[in-house]
Order: C-alpha cells, then sequence, then structure tokens
C-alpha cells in the first residue's frame, strides 16, 4: 500500500499503531513538498481533550497519551510538556456547555476540574479574571511542538520499515474495477493497495469524487521577550468567548484565534504548495488581539516577533473527514480536522490504521465517516458559504438543536412551499429541509441568537400541542428526507441477497413490510431499515437520511455483480407523508374508499391504492413512532394533490401539520431507537431489545450472524436502557440532550445517546446504554436484566444529577390505558 | 531676552507700525522644536496657550490682545502685523508665520520659559468632532430625469473648515442655465475676506456671460432694457452660509451688463471658445473691481466696500464641466486634481492646474520677462512676490496693481477707515514697473475618460497638509467604498503588542470615519486635520485640532475649503464611444 501526502495539510496521523499496521503492508508515505510543512509547522500544538463530540475526545486523549510516550520511543525531541489547560467562560451558558465536557471527560478518566475564577488566578497568574464566571481546568492536557511530533512520528515509521519520500507530487491515482492498483508520481509509479489521501484542500479536489474540507485561515501570533519563568510551565489558555488561546512558546507566548469574519481561501486549482505563509494581516487579527490584551493586560509591553497566517481546513459540519471513498475502494481519506489537527492527529491516524488493516476502527466513527456527506456538499459554493459560517462557529457556544443557517434550501420536497407558508420551522439533515415544528399564526419565536439555550426552549408548547393531536386526532408530517432505495432482479437473486445481507427474514409475503437491521460481522448496526416486499421480486427499502451515500456503498460493495439484480435510488422520486394517530384510518378510508380497518390493513403491510384522484400511492402502515398511522408514499407529481386531498379531509378529524420535535418526542417515550443517534455500528440487536428483528433461524445465513448467536448465548455487555428523570424540573433545570452519564449506584455506567421530553408522561426521557464495569478490574461484564432493574440511577446532566428510572421496555399498556380513556371522554362530552 | 520680548509684546501698537525684526529673530529661534516633526508642536506647544491664556488675559495685556482680534475681524485694519514681515497669509513656513503674531509670540515665549505647568486635557467628544466638521457641509447632486442622470456631472461634496476668523476662504457652485455646463471654484482670499467674496458672487456670472452666444446676449439685454423679466443664468448650489452682498448687487449687476453689452457690440459672430471665455471673465472682473474702487461709489457703505474689495486679495480655480470637456481655469495657488482609478483599482492623481507661486519655475520667468532687467532681484524675495504676497496671480490687490500715485489718490480720497490703515497706505519695496499682479488664469483643458472618477478643489489650506496622491485614495477609497489599506507588517521593527494594538484600533476607526462621513470633503478635512504619522485619523488630534482657541487656530492649519465633484463613468463612457 502507499500513502501519499501531495501538498500542505499534512497529518501526524503515523502512530506507533498505524505504523504497526503499516508495516504489515509495506507502505510508502509521499509528500510533494516536505514534510510538516504546511499548517502542522504554525499548529499551536495545544493536545486539548476539551471535545464536545465523544468520539473527538476520544481522539484526543489517545494522541496525549501518544505524544507522551513518543520522545522516548524515537529520540525526536517534542516539546511535549504537560502544562494543563484552562478554558476560560465568560457567561453562564459557557459555563454550562464546560461543565457538560467536565463531565463526560471525568466519567473517561481524565482529570478535570470546574475552577473558579481566583482558583483560575492562582494557577495562572497573568490572567485578568473580573469577567470570568469560571473555568474548566484540564491538568493533563499538554503542549507540544507540532512540527516536531510529526517529524518523531515519521522517524518510528521509518523504523518500522516505512518509506518516505519527499518532494514527490502524485499525478493520479490508478484504479481498476473500483479499486485502488497504485499511484503515479512523477518519479515513477507504486503499486499499492490502499491510498490514503491526507493532503488537505488541495488533494483532496485534486483526486477525488465527493469530498467536502475547505480551507480557511487563522491566525497565530507569536511574541518574544522576557516572561516571568512561572509562565513557562503555566496552562495553556483557551478563551472562547474571546475566541483565542494562549499558550508559552520557547519563552514567549504564542496566542491565536477563529476570528469573527474569517477569509475564505480557495486554491481555484492552483499549485499552490509550500505554504508561504499568506500574508500578515494585522488589521484581520486586531479583535483577536484585543482579546489577549484584554485577557492578559500586561502583555502590553510584549514585543512582536510574527504574526503568521495559515491556511487551515475546516469541514461543513465542524467534524473531520474521515474514512474510505464510496466509490473507490481501498481509497481512504483523513483531512478536514478544523484546526484541531494535533490533538487528533494520533487518535485518527490509530482508527484510520484499524480501519485498513481490520476492515473497521475499533470505535464508532460514524460522526467522522467521510460518508456522511453526498456530493451535493462539496459544491463549491456551499462549501464558501458553510465554511464562513462554521469558522466563527467554532467558538461559538454549542447548544442543543444547532441548525446551521447557510448552504441551506438545497434538497426540498414539493411540499417546502406549502408548508413553509403555514409557519414551518426547518432543520437540515443531509442537505435536506425537515420541518422542526410548526408555529401557530400570531405566536412569535425568539430571535435566533436568542433562542440558544441549554434550559427549556422557547417552542416547547408548540411541540406539546402537536405531540397531543398526534395521540389523539391526527397529524401529517413530511418525511421526504428518508432514503428510499428499490431492489429488484428477474429471478431471486434479490431476495437470496437481502436475505444475507438483513438479519430479518425479508421471505415474507408479498405486502409486508418488515423492520429490520442490516448488520456487519459483528452484528453492529450498518444500517437500520424498513423493507416493503413489493412483489416477489421487488423490494422497497427506507432509511435514514443520512444513510443515502453509506448504505449505497455498503450495498453495492456487497452484493453480487449480476446485471440481472438492479438498485436504485428512489429518494428523489416519492414524497413521503407520515400520517399518525388514531383518526389517520378515517382520513385514509375517506380518501381511498377502501377498507382501512386493521382486518383489512394490518400493521407492517404496504398496500398501492389510489388517494384522491392520484393512482399508485403505496401506503405502509407504519409511522416510526409507534403510533398507530399510515406512511404515503407518493410520486413527487401527486404530492401537492394528496397533500391537499389529506388536509381538506382530515379537518373534521382535527388535523394539523406536525414537525420532527414532535416525532422525536413520540418515538422517545415508545422507546424507539434511531440509527445515527442510538444505533451504531457496534451496536447489535440483542443489546437494544430487538431480538425479535433478527431471525437466527430463518434457514439461511446472514452477516453478523455467528456473532448475535454467541451474544445470545453469552449475553450482551451492554444494553440499550429507557431512563426516566424523577426529580428533573422540566422549567428550571438544565435539559438533557445526549451524551451525559449515566451512574448506576454511584457508578458510571454509560453514556445516554438522545432524549426528549415526553408529553405524555410529563417528564424527561432519556436513552442510552448501560454496561457493567467489573467494581475493581473495569473489566466488561455481561449486562443481566437483573443488573439493570436492581439499580438506583442517575443522569449527569452538566455536573448535577438526576435521579432517573431505568426501564427495559416501554409503556405500552400505559399507552392504551391511557387511550382508551381519552377515546372515552372525547366520545362523552364535545371537546374544544 | 525676556524683559525685550515681553516689552515688545506689550508696546503692541509700536511693532504694528515698525518694531518687526525682533520678532522674527524669535520666530525662527521658537521654530526649531516646531519643526522637526509635526506632533511635538502639539503635544508641547498646545497646553502652554490654552492654559495661559486666561492668567494673561486677565492682566493689563489682555485689552491689547481683545484689541488684536477685534482688528482682525476688520480685515483691513491688522494688514501691518502681516504686512510688517511679508504677507502673514503666505509666510513662507506657515506655521512660524503666526508666530509674527505679537500675541502668539508672547505666549510661546512665556513657554519658551518652560513653565512646567501639566498640560490641561480637554478633548472634543465624536460627536462634537463631527458637528464641528460638519458646520458647513454641502451635498449637490444632479437630479436624473427618467432614473437616468444624462450629465457627466453625478454630483459634488463641498465643505470648508474655517482657521481664521472669519474664515477668508469661499466657494461657489452652479449650474449653467442657458449654456451647458456646470461650475465650480474655490477662492482663497488674503488680507481680509471682501476680495474673496465679491469673487466668488461674481466670477461665474462673468464666465457664464462670456459663454452665451449672441442672441442670448441680445434677448437678455432686451428684457432689462424693457424692464421684462430676465432669463435665468445661473443656477446656484449655495449653503446657507455662503452669502451674497446685497447692497452690493446692484453695482455688481451694472458692472456685469456693461461688460455683456461690450460683449454684443463686439459680436465677433464666433462660436464661443471655453478657454478664451473663462479667460476674458477673470480679467474683466479684475478690471471691474479694480474700476469701481478707483471711481467709488456715492454710498459710503458701497464706497468703503468696493476699496476693500479691491485692497484685499483673491485667488481662484474655477472648473468648468460640459459633457467630456472640464476647463479648469486657475489664477493663484488653489489647485484641481483629477482622481483617476487604474485598472488594477488603486487611485492615482493628475493635476489639472499650476500653483502660481515662487515654487512654479515658469510662474518665477514669466514674472521677470514682465518687468526691467533691473528688478530682477527684488522682484522676488523669500519666495514671495516683491517680498510680500505668496500668490503670484491673484484677484484684487491693487496695492501690486495700481501706480503709486492712483494708490495715493484713491486712499487720500477714500474714506477714513481706509486712510487710518497703515496697510493700506503702505507701498511695497522695490514697487517700480506696476502692475506686478495678474489675474489672468491658466486654463487647462481635459477630456474626460471613464477613469477619471473625480476632481477635486481646494484651497492651499489642503495641500499643505495632504499629498495629493493621499487625496485621491482617500477620496476614491471613500466614494467606492472600497480601502486598500497598506498592509502593517513588524519585520524587523520592535513594536509591543500595545503599540500595535493602539495602531490597529486607529486603523479600525479609520474605516469607520468613512462611514461617519456622508460628504467626501469632510471626509478629506478629517483626514487633513486628524491624520496621524500612520495616515490614519487620530481622534484625539482631530480633537485638539478643533479645540483650538480661534486666536491660535491659524497656526496650526489654514482655512480649507474643498469640493469634490464626481463624474458619472457610463455618460463618460457613452459620450467618448459617441465621438469615436
Amino acid at each position: 500500500g502507499s500513502r501519499q501526502l501531495p501538498g500542505v495539510g499534512i497529518l501526524p496521523l503515523r502512530s506507533p499503531s498505524s505504523v504497526h499496521a503499516c508495516a504489515q503492508v509495506k507502505r510508502a508515505l509521499r509528500y510533494q513538498e516536505r514534510l510538516a510543512a504546511g499548517t502542522t509547522r504554525f499548529c499551536a500544538g495545544i493536545v486539548s481533550t476539551a471535545r464536545h463530540v465523544s468520539i473527538e475526545l476520544k481522539m484526543a486523549d489517545y494522541s496525549n497519551k501518544l505524544y507522551q510516550q513518543l520522545e522516548q520511543e524515537t529520540g525526536v525531541q517534542t516539546g511535549y510538556m504537560k502544562t494543563g489547560s484552562i478554558s476560560l467562560a465568560q457567561t453562564q451558558d459557557r459555563l454550562i456547555s464546560l461543565k457538560r465536557i467536565a463531565s463526560s471527560l471525568n466519567v473517561m478518566g481524565i482529570p478535570c476540574e470546574i475552577i473558579t475564577p481566583k482558583q483560575v488566578a492562582q494557577l495562572h497568574p497573568l490572567i485578568n479574571i473580573h469577567d470570568l464566571v469560571g473555568a474548566m481546568y484540564v491538568p493533563e492536557d499538554a503542549l507540544v511542538s507540532s512540527a516536531n511530533v510529526s517529524l518523531a512520528l515519521a522517524t518510528a515509521a521509518s523504523r518500522n520499515g516505512v518509506q518516505i519520500h519527499e518532494r514527490t507530487s502524485v499525478s493520479h491515482v490508478l484504479i481498476q474495477k473500483g479499486r485502488v492498483t497504485g499511484v503515479e508520481t512523477d518519479r515513477g509509479k507504486i503499486q499499492c493497495q490502499y491510498f490514503v489521501n491526507c493532503a488537505g484542500q488541495v488533494g483532496l479536489l485534486k483526486l477525488s469524487p465527493s469530498l467536502v474540507p475547505v480551507k480557511d485561515r487563522w491566525r497565530s501570533l507569536s511574541l518574544l521577550n522576557s516572561l516571568p519563568t512561572s509562565f513557562l510551565s503555566s496552562a495553556a489558555i483557551v478563551d472562547l468567548d474571546g475566541r483565542i488561546y494562549i499558550r508559552n512558546w520557547q519563552g514567549g507566548i504564542l496566542s491565536g484565534g477563529f476570528e469573527k469574519n474569517p477569509k475564505p481561501l480557495f486554491t481555484e486549482g492552483r499549485n499552490q504548495l509550500e505554504i508561504q505563509n499568506l500574508q500578515e494581516d494585522w488589521d484581520h487579527f486586531e479583535p483577536l488581539l484585543s482579546a489577549l490584551l484584554r485577557r492578559m493586560p500586561d502583555l502590553e509591553a510584549l514585543q512582536i516577533m510574527q504574526l503568521v497566517n495559515c491556511p487551515e481546513s475546516f469541514t461543513p459540519d465542524m467534524r473531520c473527514i474521515m474514512g474510505e471513498s464510496p466509490t473507490v475502494r481501498g481509497y481512504f481519506v483523513l483531512a478536514g480536522m478544523n484546526s484541531a489537527g494535533i490533538s487528533y492527529g494520533g487518535g485518527a491516524g490509530k482508527y484510520l490504521a484499524e480501519w485498513m488493516v481490520n476492515g473497521y476502527p475499533s470505535e464508532n466513527v460514524w460522526p467522522l465517516d467521510l460518508k456522511r456527506f453526498g456530493t451535493l456538499q462539496s459544491s463549491r459554493t456551499f462549501l464558501r458559504h458553510r465554511v464562513m459560517e462554521v469558522m466563527p462557529l467554532m467558538c461559538d457556544l454549542k447548544v442543543p438543536r444547532w441548525d446551521f443557517q447557510t448552504g441551506r434550501q438545497l434538497r426540498t420536497s414539493p411540499l417546502y412551499d406549502r408548508l413553509d407558508a403555514q409557519g414551518a420551522r426547518w432543520m437540515e439533515k443531509h442537505g435536506f429541509e425537515r420541518v422542526k415544528y410548526f408555529v401557530p399564526p400570531g405566536k412569535d419565536l425568539l430571535d435566533l441568537d436568542q433562542s440558544k439555550t441549554f434550559y427549556k426552549p422557547d417552542w416547547f408548547d408548540i411541540v406539546g400541542s402537536e405531540v397531543k393531536c398526534c395521540k389523539e386526532a391526527v397529524c401529517v408530517i413530511d418525511m421526504s428526507s428518508f432514503t428510499k432505495f428499490e431492489i429488484s432482479s428477474t429471478g431471486d437473486q434479490a431476495l437470496e441477497s437481502l436475505q444475507y445481507l438483513f438479519s430479518n427474514d425479508l421471505d415474507v409475503p408479498v405486502g409486508h413490510v418488515v423492520h429490520t437491521g442490516m448488520l456487519n460481522e459483528k452484528g453492529g448496526y450498518e444500517n437500520d431499515c424498513s423493507i416493503a416486499r413489493l412483489s416477489k421480486r421487488s423490494f422497497f427499502m427506507i432509511s435514514p437520511t443520512d444513510q443515502q451515500v453509506h448504505c449505497w456503498a455498503w450495498l453495492k460493495n456487497r452484493l453480487p455483480n449480476d446485471s440481472n439484480l438492479t438498485m436504485e435510488d428512489v429518494t428523489w422520486k416519492y414524497t413521503a407523508l407520515n400520517l399518525i394517530g388514531p383518526r389517520a384510518v378515517d382520513v385514509l378510508s375517506e380518501l381511498s374508499y377502501a377498507p382501512i380497518t386493521p382486518e383489512h390493513f394490518p400493521s407492517l403491510f404496504c398496500k398501492e391504492m389510489s388517494v384522491g384522484y392520484a393512482n399508485g400511492i403505496r401506503v405502509m402502515s407504519i409511522t416510526h413512532t409507534g403510533e398507530p398511522g399510515f406512511m404515503l408514499y407518493i410520486p413527487i407529481e401527486y404530492a401537492l394533490h394528496v397533500y391537499n386531498e389529506v388536509m381538506n379531509m382530515g379537518q373534521k378529524y382535527g388535523i394539523r401539520n406536525a414537525g420532527y420535535y414532535a416525532l422525536r418526542s413520540l418515538r422517545i417515550e415508545k422507546f424507539f431507537a434511531f440509527w445515527g443517534q442510538d444505533l451504531d455500528a457496534f451496536t447489535t440487536p440483542m443489546e437494544c431489545g430487538r431480538e425479535f428483528q433478527v431471525k437466527l433461524d430463518k434457514g439461511m445465513q446472514f452477516v453478523g450472524q455467528e456473532a448475535l448467536l454467541e451474544q445470545k448465548q453469552n449475553g450482551v455487555y451492554k444494553r440499550f436502557t429507557m431512563f426516566i428523570l424523577e426529580d428533573h424540573d422540566t422549567d428550571m433545570d438544565l435539559w438533557p440532550w445526549w451524551g451525559e452519564p449515566i451512574f448506576r449506584n454511584g457508578r458510571y455506567v454509560g453514556k445516554t445517546t438522545s432524549s426528549a421530553y415526553s408529553y405524555t408522561l410529563e417528564r424527561h426521557v432519556c436513552l442510552g446504554f448501560v454496561h457493567h464495569f467489573d467494581e475493581k478490574t473495569g473489566e466488561e461484564l455481561v449486562v443481566t436484566t437483573d443488573f439493570i432493574n436492581q439499580g438506583e440511577y442517575e443522569i449527569d446532566i452538566a455536573g448535577q444529577r438526576f435521579q432517573a428510572k431505568a426501564k427495559l421496555y416501554p409503556f405500552s399498556s400505559l399507552f392504551t390505558h391511557r387511550r382508551r380513556k381519552d377515546e372515552v371522554e372525547l366520545s362523552g362530552y364535545q371537546r374544544e | 531676552m525676556e524683559l525685550h520680548c515681553l516689552s515688545g509684546s506689550l508696546s503692541l501698537p509700536y511693532c504694528y507700525l515698525s518694531g518687526c525684526k525682533s520678532y522674527r529673530i524669535y520666530a525662527e529661534l521658537l521654530a526649531i522644536p516646531v519643526r522637526s516633526s509635526r506632533l511635538p508642536l502639539l503635544s508641547d506647544a498646545m497646553p502652554a496657550p490654552t492654559h495661559l491664556f486666561p492668567l494673561i488675559r486677565n492682566c493689563e495685556i489682555s485689552r491689547i490682545c481683545s484689541t488684536v482680534c477685534y482688528c482682525h475681524h476688520k480685515h483691513l485694519c491688522c494688514f501691518s502685523s502681516h504686512f510688517a514681515h511679508g504677507h502673514f497669509r503666505y509666510a513662507p513656513q506657515k506655521r512660524f508665520a503666526a508666530l509674527y503674531r505679537p500675541k502668539e509670540n508672547f505666549n510661546h515665549f512665556i513657554h519658551a520659559r518652560d513653565y512646567a505647568s501639566t498640560p490641561q486635557r480637554f478633548y472634543l467628544t465624536p460627536p462634537q468632532v463631527n458637528s464641528i466638521l460638519k458646520a458647513n457641509e454641502y451635498s449637490f447632486k444632479v437630479p436624473e430625469f427618467d432614473g437616468k442622470n444624462v450629465s457627466s456631472v453625478l454630483g459634488f461634496d463641498s465643505n470648508q473648515l474655517p482657521a481664521n476668523a472669519p474664515i477668508e476662504d469661499r466657494r461657489s457652485a452652479a449650474t449653467c442655465l442657458q449654456t451647458r455646463g456646470m461650475l465650480l471654484g474655490v477662492f482663497d482670499g488674503h488680507a481680509g475676506c471682501a476680495c474673496a467674496q465679491a469673487v466668488s458672487e461674481r466670477l461665474f456670472y462673468y464666465i457664464a456671460v462670456s459663454l452665451l452666444p449672441h442672441e442670448t446676449l441680445l434677448e437678455i439685454e432686451n428684457a432689462v432694457e424693457s424692464g421684462r423679466a430676465l432669463l435665468p443664468i445661473l443656477q446656484w448650489h449655495k449653503h446657507p452660509n455662503d452669502y451674497f452682498s446685497k447692497e452690493a448687487s446692484k453695482l455688481y449687476f451694472n458692472s456685469l451688463r456693461t461688460y455683456w453689452q461690450e460683449l454684443i457690440d463686439l459680436n465677433s459672430g464666433e462660436t464661443t471658445d471655453v478657454k478664451e471665455a473663462l479667460i476674458n471673465a477673470f480679467k474683466r472682473l479684475d478690471n471691474d473691481i479694480s474700476l469701481e474702487a478707483q471711481v467709488g461709489d456715492p454710498n459710503s457703505f458701497l464706497n468703503y466696500l468696493v476699496l476693500r474689495v479691491a485692497f484685499s486679495g483673491a485667488t481662484a480655480c474655477v472648473a468648468h464641466v460640459d459633457g467630456v470637456d472640464l476647463h479648469v481655469a486657475n489664477t493663484g495657488d488653489s489647485r484641481a486634481m483629477l482622481g483617476v482609478q487604474e485598472e488594477d483599482g488603486s487611485w492615482s492623481a493628475v493635476n489639472l492646474s499650476y500653483d502660481h507661486n515662487a515654487q512654479n519655475e515658469r510662474e518665477v520667468e514669466r514674472v521677470k520677462t514682465e518687468h526691467p532687467k533691473s528688478e530682477e532681484k527684488s522682484l522676488v524675495k523669500q519666495d514671495r512676490l516683491l517680498g510680500l504676497l505668496m500668490p503670484f496671480r491673484a484677484f484684487g490687490d491693487v496695492k501690486f496693481k495700481w501706480s503709486i500715485e492712483l494708490q495715493k489718490r484713491v486712499v487720500e480720497s477714500g474714506p477714513d477707515q481706509l486712510n487710518d490703515n497703515e496697510y493700506t497706505k503702505f507701498i511695497p519695496p522695490n514697487y517700480h514697473t506696476p502692475p506686478y499682479l495678474t489675474a489672468e488664469p491658466e486654463v487647462i483643458h481635459h477630456k474626460l475618460r471613464p477613469q477619471d472618477k473625480f476632481l477635486v478643489l481646494a484651497t492651499d489650506g489642503l495641500w499643505e497638509t495632504m499629498h495629493r496622491q493621499d487625496v485621491a485614495r482617500i477620496v476614491g477609497e471613500y466614494l467606492t467604498g472600497v480601502h486598500h489599506q497598506q498592509p502593517i507588517a513588524v519585520g524587523g521593527y520592535k513594536v509591543t503588542l500595545g503599540q500595535m494594538h493602539g495602531l490597529l484600533t486607529e486603523r479600525r476607526a479609520r474605516i469607520s470615519s468613512v462611514f461617519e462621513d456622508q460628504n467626501a470633503a469632510t471626509h478629506l478635512i478629517r483626514h487633513a486635520v486628524g491624520n496621524n504619522e500612520f495616515g490614519t485619523v487620530d481622534h484625539e488630534r482631530l480633537s485638539k485640532m478643533l479645540s483650538l482657541p480661534e486666536e491660535l487656530a491659524r497656526m496650526y492649519r489654514d482655512d480649507i475649503t474643498i469640493i469634490v465633484v464626481q463624474f458619472n463613468s457610463h455618460v463618460i463612457g457613452a459620450c467618448q464611444n459617441e465621438e469615436l
């Protein structure tokens, strides 16, 4: 194999483990320019584990541990200094955000403390603490010299047999039958099986099809002068509200930050290679300088050494990009570190090496997977706009339910305008606009900036009434964003292939809908979907929105290469309307003049029917929420007609529009796991109570079967559990989001994966996984039902613990009871 | 020395007449620290006057000082002090020139004696600064028809900042109604403002009349003759502060009428050449000013007025824009400059006038050829005409035009105020072959191109403080809203973070000052007065300069008058294409 890094962004991804991996597949590193000639040289070199996304946190933690031993292993000085880092909070909201990180750091065993401004002053005497409300101190965070770390890693790699070619440029990647076979360089051809593109923006634009990192600028400022010696070992300062960081650097200070008004930089195809530091631009740095002097007024007398201005890669969602190309096997990408390259580098290298060697990394890296983007997100204009938005956001408060404002209205349902006119508020997923909720006429919500909160949001009552309508009458939710594939064949190939790839039994009568996982060899969910058998030989598959690229690649790589077996992405062909609620039956039967009663149309069925004037509407009796109702898959030209018919007919049943927030509340209180949030490639059906969706005895082998069999025999090591917060005050307390640590009898057992307010229970519900760690060794033990049931649980929200009741099954009986009671009430009185 | 100087200051009446040499010496002595740089002047010299003046005023001296101030307002009576050392307004180093005035000399001298009083800091707030800067601003936008502006001029911004009290600069702008074109001009008065005022009122009428075709002149004459309503000749664009003298209008009108009657009689039949018309108008007006003073007026007020006009002087820089034809007629040392946008977006300046002063070799040559060789040495002394006057061409200033006999006769027969004035009596030295001064302008014709974006007309108060290249850039960036700030580079210099921060804050303020101004001329004045050594507006400096007491302002700056004319590139481009 061969790895190449033409041009700029060089990642120190040669971690020893990846080097070990490399050694097995002899590889050569190629650099168009010198090693670490890019942004790496001017990297702040702060290895900080204060990350919001748990996988990023793990990567940073690994990097830190790796760099610590690197100097000893290689003899190359890396400048590693365990100085710790202090993240400052100027506002209460910022402090909450830091407390959330602190909770997740603590449960990972990374020491971390929330400290008062006074303690900050003790740790770092130069800091002006007058405008601070608190800070987070991570004593084990470290400083390194980025360039030297790269060198040390390269040295280690060379020792393990890796060849490094500097000043070599790759002209193109050789691909045969969708697989990488080698690279063509200006110094000849190199055969390889794997190719990793770490070249950042330049390399990605030039060599690969569907990638999305963007360069932008950030600044480092170096100053040199005599400083109190105590400063040399003092902690790195991250002042997010001031958008700056400060660290000691060769006897002086290095400071930089993320400006509010970044300058985008596109190389526009030019071969801008050896990174000349873009001309120093002091005027642009002025706000950061002001923030710096405000934070450390004493620095005023320091002399300026240099202002360095270098490009940095950013991605559309502020998370880095790694993984295999969806179209070319063996073509790997690692890029878009959003200026945290030194923190992620070690961990990223490790995961990528595991990915190449084992087929999948040892952690769930879906949040970073290249395939989370579609081709649409690599449009130049999209990137330009989005990156301008993303970069300032790096320092902004990360609040729950944040939506990007740029690069919007790209993929929309045909009903977009209709819904928008009715007060829809939108969010975006995979480029698709989806409704969050509908603001009733005459009601005003807060401005975007003011609506940022960790507490009860302003839409609380709006969603509440939508949920109520779903429970009592009928609601319409436009769910067109879901990914839809059709797989058909001339013979039995489709059925056979799908039976092998999916865990549930798909050999059902025509017209049946099957919920099934698409598992990997370890039994983990690669996808969670609903498949309708349209005919003996064709299947209609519905998956989550962000599966469009991933699922396609997964199936393409595994379906037999048979011209008689076709797979088509029909996402764009259908508008999906979800009718939810007890009255959905009535609406649909009036519109279709067909009996829709449970006898004629039982749950999990699919029928082609006419709705209004429109023929050929695929109606399925599923709702994705556990409520009664139907999904209508409507060819897009009928979408408006069907929607209008539904709304007109539904009026007498109290129909109204609803959005995804209502859906979310409904599905979480019903204990429905969603792929991408609760389920990932490391979760098996056995661990989330979905044994019923696995047919181990369906008469043929399927992917993941062995792993599941083993789990069935030996038990599971984690268990998807539902928690109902007991002493949580919805109005006053911080709301859970996801990623909150779960404590059982005072001991950490796992984290939540999603949460929502249940309007039915009038309580917050969190979903999450419970592990069983041995009290002494920390070894993972089998989680039994008893273990779950016999514990006292607490959920930690930003450092505050709330009592929670654990449940393994939803409140189905409670719901039916309540509903029946409601119906009585409805029939008994004329309700408002 | 201390005693000597104090006595010199106290015996003011004496030095008005003669005792001048000593002042010059002091002035030069004091000038040394001042000359080295502009900033120390402010930081060192400033506090002393503001602080000390009240003290002195309380003494007996205050009486004298106020006399001086009073005289100054009277334009004519304080000339002696100016002329004692040459024309004050045009002193070689104007910053020292102010020191010739006894009261200021006095202050400075006390300061030179080292009063270690703590500087009294007094700053204007930004709104106060703005209200001062904007007090005289005026904007005119050429009206559009059917959403189209067919004029090559989009409009103009003008503004004045006084240093003299009252200001001696004047400005005018008008649209010719009987011919096409627009007239804009700045006038810089000296030895009072009377001449500049008269020229600003009258010159455009003379130009307009010179441009009128024969038929129109006849029509106008017939209308006057038969008492019918007159065709309007000019549409003025005036700031409320720009006044016209009501008393003299009849007199002025009669002179003008005589002019057009002569033009009718002459009737050359040729089409009027703009260049010729401008030259004729300038010369004719100056001639009329001279004649009116010689003839006098039965009304004593008017009689005094015409004499004041004739004995004071004014330079004029006038632009006539008609389609792509731009004519600039200049007399004196105001300046016209064209702002050109290069293809790369940068700004450059093209001069459209020549200064008529000692720095202009051709002009010195001209003066020398007009007088006998025997006078060669006395003609230009200390960069002044006859050692006295800085501009080599001007309106009025009959002291440099009339024969000695004529001057004596007029002064003697004139009103007492004139007779009592030492200045009017004073005959320039080596005055042998008058006239030494002319009002004839040099006219430059320029065909406007699409890259010619604006024209700046300004009195020397601007050009002394700013280079034309900077003027072009500042106005160009203001008008286009695009800023090419030179990037700052630290390279090699020892700069502290604090210094850099201060500098950056100023630079940002410079950008924001653009948004503060709705008027290009105001913006330019802000820069002219407030620029620091980095070329950015420094509020502190601006505030100091604008809060100078009236008596001191003239030490640090001159009156500034600016007109910025913005051209309509689309129309100019279209005209050009038509001509091709």
